[in-house]
């Protein structure tokens, strides 16, 4: 225990110089944006003088090391600084957009999952034949689209054409109440606080921008399962066990699949981490207000302090995102250890 | 000669991967010989018959002003793949050098590396190619160094692991023992070894490249008007799906998804031929 | 801010949604409640707050009372606008103009009281109004366009009497008082969240309005929606018949066409020109669509920069802009189109009024020629992303038409965010698309705002001297001044003939609406007054 404690310690150690240079990276790129804060602060028929006042009292009429210095001593204390747009401290929007975000990425994660991992369970069983390449084609082609695009399709024939999908109006259609916060998680807390109708309206706002999002990592997931099951299912131990005469299905669910789902799962975060970066395109389309609606407006707006605490948080999720994968895998599989 | 044999094999034995060969070469193809073919000037307007559906005369259709959209797609053809070359290519060039050194002299070339690569990284991507060209501003130089910048990592990680590899093998050795110099036995030796698995990723990266491209003009970050370019065809065809006008971003954006779906199947096509053991 | 408020406000908000939620669902029947959806939403409860952006405003209209408001008037096809001549009581029951016509007196509202039940008095009007010109930027340049200048002019003479000091006689002073900055605020309740750093209460008001307006704020989830429910005891006009409005922020203009001809909202606000004409077609809905007063999408060009210091030039640009497709293509004809204007010298003082110039290619290139310009030159035309609905379809348009006369275009996108300084305040494009629309709807407050030297809107770099003693002369006095006429033909016949500024078409605001929605008023901060709104 204490092994892993001291691994797990060093490895957050070692992700710091890579979050050092996030955030010496954000703030040089937000400078660098055409946008002034100041000029957006100050507001409409603000004249030179004003504005320059304005920058005055943001700080931002001195030198770029010292404005350097004084982000960092912010950091520090937890000041994450204020948004422009929204004018309020940016870690209150990240408390209010991320778990929107995280919430959209895991059901298409698990939409994903539930159709990527059956169909690489077949390509592998059925190696070569019409059935894999038929597989194939199908998870490329979700690739293959932008995600905009996808959107905006689903949303014109399910929505517009046949009416069967949910008005794509974000979250939670206007005549509910969000749930009380508990985790920010509507499907969560709409559970904790029995209001199964809230449960059901959120479950319904979420299932076309899922989709669209999932179809994006259908190739990836499928693809490893495949690969895989491939290399365990030609493993020894398979062969014996098949030639002890056991089940087909008991050793292709009980044996095969387990031993085949570590590069499974690390290939499960990857896809995860990546969708939440890029969950962007999805949130505008659908109206989702997560985290990447809100980088795209800080960005447009140059809106300094937002963009550096988007990505800032981000990094430091994928750290943990990756730590936690590592972890997960030491568990899964006792001759795997964690390296320092 | 068996390099041949077995390329032959490959495409014959696998009707896919035959099927996206020859639909690259045709994107090839148009890319070069297609503006000079194409029936309507892909940037003249005709606002008389703008919005017209699909016909005879408009295999597919007219845009918001009116110009033809076949001719803007096979014209788009050639900037999309001179994009999603040149930004691969160039991530490749520079990550496998980067790549390179830090597996061959380790150390702290290593570690620098090694802390530049992650930070690029722990940026999401797309997000990273956005904040590059907002602050850069959006010509299409910007836009292939912001998808080169973000395919980065890949290569260099790839050829610093079979760099570090292939350093320790005895032939190497025997290699430094006979006089060679470091540099000549890197660029000669070991890194025509490293570049199978990268060769597969190349192709992969171009649809992820063309791809990129799109998000950023649907964002309004990508290419400047009047040029046609693919994804910002679809982004500004995506205003007119609602009305009814759906053949503005229906034709661009299946011809994008081919061309990705080409590139990935291209790749698993190269994987096959140059490394059967990573087959997936 | 630290990290404890973050927690603060969770808790704060956690109370709020817990009170809500006793709410029946049921309360929102659709019956007595009216969704509305808009690209933006509002990012701030205070309207004197620095960087409150446009859609805000909607909250100062909704949310506070001001002294007094505008009336209404019917157009000939129908639909409703506010009437700019005729002034009407709303926390100000009656006034008076001092017999020397340096002051007036309003007589506050007796029994019209805040949300909290306090009554309004004089000592919140004149805390307001400090607060109004004290704060700078945006609100106190506003009032000072109605010479509301310092706290000195204002007075609370008793509970129920307000005066304000002129300190110059102008036709602006009173009109300012009914736009949407001077809300009267609730002084007591803000007092009591004021500091030594922050003395207007700034960072309580940006969140909490307390207001004594027909609408009170029900919930406010930044980036989504803002709930507003009736002030049941509001005195201050006529009751609204709806007592709920949703204001929901949908971004895609797409989905807001969608989600409206499928019904499931009620209202969609500023719909883009080609879904309006589409919609207007089509039946299914309503399409209000009224001319936008006091304003043109126009081009400017920087008179500083070669080859625009040559008038020449901006006359062979006027003759070389392709109105008619850039009228039908970007603007879908939903607009007056402000070109092929008889005669060049102006016959009325009606503002905005068309041009004198349309295409004419010929007279294009001979004036090129004389300006030495006869093989063209080559420029970048810069267009707000922001507005790229419009903005892009023209630009394209004149992209082609100009290369008809040798000058080759270049179009340069710049994001929203970054154009107000690059094109207002840095004045550095030589070559733009603009869209001012005055709150006043005077022709001199266009040409104070747009074609005075150095001022914010006039991103032209313009500078005429006549015209600078003319607009200081004339933007004070009164309609009815023998000067008056007269200076406006002087000022529109130099626009026509400098043209600094081309104009293409005033634009319509368009809203649509399901058919059993009534009571929608234009009104000149194009932000809806939900007031009057009301379903059949």
């Amino acid at each position: 225990m204490l092994q892993t404690l001291r691994i797990i310690s060093g490895r957050l150690l070692q992700a710091i110089p890579a979050i050092l240079g996030i955030i010496i990276v954000t703030f040089f790129l937000t400078r660098a944006l055409p946008g002034d804060p100041a000029v957006y602060f100050a507001g409409p028929a603000a004249d030179a003088e004003s504005i320059a006042e304005i920058r005055h009292e943001l700080g931002l009429d001195k030198p770029l090391p010292s404005q350097f210095l004084i982000y960092l001593q912010d950091l520090y204390q937890g000041d994450l600084g204020m948004s422009i747009g929204t004018g309020r401290p940016v870690i209150e929007e990240l408390g209010r957009r991320l778990p929107a975000s995280i919430e959209l990425t895991l059901c298409a994660l698990v939409f994903a999952i539930s159709i990527a991992i059956p169909l690489g369970l077949l390509s592998a069983t059925r190696p070569d034949t019409w059935i894999d390449h038929l597989t194939r084609m199908i998870v490329t082609m979700g690739v293959s689209l932008p995600t905009f695009f996808t959107g905006l399709f689903f949303i014109y024939i399910f929505y517009y054409l046949l009416g069967i999908a949910p008005s794509p109006l974000g979250r939670l259609d206007f005549i509910y109440l969000s749930p009380p916060h508990v985790t920010g998680f509507y499907l969560i807390d709409s559970l904790i606080d029995g209001d199964w109708e809230v449960f059901f309206a959120s479950l319904s706002q979420l299932i076309l921008p899922s989709i669209t999002l999932g179809l994006f990592v259908l190739a990836p997931l499928a693809r490893m399962t495949r690969a895989s099951m491939l290399q365990v299912l030609s493993s020894d131990f398979i062969r014996t066990a098949k030639a002890n005469g056991l089940p087909r299905r008991k050793i292709l669910m009980t044996y095969a699949f387990r031993n085949a789902l570590l590069p499974i799962l690390t290939t499960m975060g990857m896809v995860f981490s990546f969708l939440l970066g890029s969950n962007v395109l999805v949130e505008k389309v659908f109206a989702w207000p997560g985290i990447g609606s809100f980088a795209i407006e800080a960005l447009i707006a140059s809106d300094y302090a937002a963009v550096q605490c988007f990505v800032l948080a981000m990094a430091i999720l994928y750290v943990f995102l990756n730590l936690m994968i590592d972890v997960i895998y030491t568990l899964v599989d006792p001759r795997i250890k964690l390296s320092g | 000669m068996k390099n041949l044999k077995h390329i032959k094999y490959v495409l014959t034995e696998n009707p896919i991967t035959f099927g996206s060969v020859i639909l690259f070469l045709l994107f090839i193809l148009t890319a070069i010989f297609g503006p000079l073919l194409i029936p309507f000037d892909p940037l003249a307007s005709d606002t008389e018959n703008a919005l017209n559906p699909p016909s005879a005369l408009h295999w597919f259709g007219t845009d918001q002003l009116g110009r033809d959209v076949f001719s803007r797609v096979v014209v788009a053809t050639r900037l999309d793949l001179f994009i999603a070359l040149v930004a691969v290519i160039l991530s490749f060039v520079v990550g496998s050098i980067l790549g390179s050194l830090a597996g061959y002299y380790g150390g702290w070339t290593d570690r620098i590396v090694g802390r530049f690569l992650d930070t690029i990284m722990a940026f999401p991507l797309f997000v990273l190619a956005m904040a590059i060209v907002a602050a850069l501003g959006n010509t299409i130089e910007n836009i292939v160094y912001a998808t080169a910048i973000i395919n980065l990592p890949f290569y260099a990680r790839v050829a610093r692991a079979e760099v570090n590899v292939l350093r320790n093998s005895p032939f190497v050795e025997a290699a430094l023992v006979s006089g060679n110099s470091h540099m000549k036995l890197l660029c000669f030796q070991i890194f025509p070894n490293a570049m199978p698995p990268m060769m597969v990723q190349l192709s992969l990266n171009m649809g992820w490249a063309i791809l990129n491209a799109a998000g950023l003009s649907f964002i309004g970050l990508g290419v400047k008007p009047p040029d046609a370019e693919w994804g910002i065809m679809v982004a500004e065809g995506a205003n007119y799906i609602i009305s009814g006008e759906w053949w503005v971003a229906l034709f661009p954006g299946a011809v994008l998804m081919l061309a990705v779906f080409c590139f990935n199947l291209l790749g698993d096509g190269l994987r096959d031929i140059f490394d059967p053991r990573k087959r997936s | 801010m630290k990290r404890r408020d973050f927690i603060k406000g969770s808790a704060i908000l956690g109370a709020n949604l817990a009170l809500l939620r006793i709410m029946p669902a049921s309360a929102a029947t659709r019956a007595g409640t009216v969704v509305i959806v808009t690209g933006f939403g509002p990012n701030s409860m205070d309207i004197h707050r620095k960087g409150t952006n446009r859609p805000s405003y909607a909250m100062a209209v909704n949310l506070y009372d001001r002294l007094l408001g505008y009336g209404s008037k019917t157009l000939p096809d129908g639909s409703m606008m506010y009437d700019y001549q005729k002034l009407e009581p709303e926390v100000a029951e009656s006034w008076e103009i001092a017999s020397d016509g340096m002051s007036a007196t309003f007589k506050i509202r007796k029994g019209a009281t805040f949300w909290d039940g306090n009554p309004i008095t004089a000592e919140d009007v004149k805390w307001s109004f400090d607060r109004a010109v004290s704060v700078g930027g945006f609100p106190s340049v506003q009032m000072k366009a109605g010479s509301l200048i310092k706290p000195e002019q204002f007075e609370a003479i008793d509970m129920h009497t307000f005066k304000i000091n002129f300190i110059r006689k102008s036709k602006l002073t009173l009109p300012d008082l009914g736009v949407p900055v001077p809300i009267i605020i609730n002084s007591k309740v803000a007092k009591k969240h004021a500091t030594k750093k922050d003395p207007w209460a700034s960072e309580y008001l940006h969140k909490n309005p307390a207001g004594s307006g027909a609408y009170k704020l029900a919930r406010w989830e930044p980036g989504q929606q803002v709930v507003l429910e009736r002030f049941e005891n509001w005195k201050n006009g006529p009751l609204p018949p709806i007592k709920r409005v949703i204001l929901r922020e949908v971004p895609s203009p797409s989905t807001r066409r969608a989600l409206l001809e499928r019904g499931d909202i009620d209202i969609s606000y500023d719909v883009p020109p080609k879904d309006s004409k589409e919609l207007r077609d089509s039946g299914k809905v309503n399409v209000i669509g009224v001319p936008i007063e006091n304003s043109m999408y126009a081009i400017g060009l920087n008179v500083k920069m070669k080859p625009f210091d040559d008038v020449r030039v901006r006359k062979a640009l006027a003759y070389a802009i392709p109105y008619e497709k850039v009228f039908k293509v970007a603007a879908y004809e939903r607009g007056i189109p402000m070109y092929g204007g008889k005669s060049l010298k102006p016959e009325t003082i009606e503002w905005p009024q068309p041009f004198p110039y349309d295409t004419d290619y010929e007279k294009s290139k001979t004036l090129l020629k004389e300006a030495g310009y006869e093989k063209g030159f080559e420029i970048p035309l810069s267009i707000n992303l922001g507005l790229a609905y419009w903005m892009e379809p023209a630009a394209l348009l004149i992209q082609e038409s100009l290369a008809k006369v040798g000058i080759k275009v270049s179009i340069d996108k710049i994001p929203g965010a970054s154009w107000r300084t690059k094109a207002l305040v840095e004045k550095g494009l030589i070559f733009h698309m603009k869209s001012f629309g005055g709150w006043l709807n005077y022709p001199d407050y266009y040409f104070f705002w747009v074609y005075q030297d150095g001022h914010l809107f006039n991103s032209m770099s313009y500078k005429n001297d006549e015209l600078e003693s003319l607009v200081e002369e004339t933007l004070h006095i009164p309609l009815d001044d023998p000067a008056y006429e007269p200076n406006i033909k002087k000022l529109i016949g130099i626009a026509f003939d400098e043209v600094p500024l081309i104009p293409m078409w005033q634009p319509f605001l368009d809203v649509a609406m399901q058919k059993n929605v009534d009571g929608y008023e234009y009104w000149f901060h194009r932000q809806i007054d939900c007031r009057a709104i009301k379903k059949t």
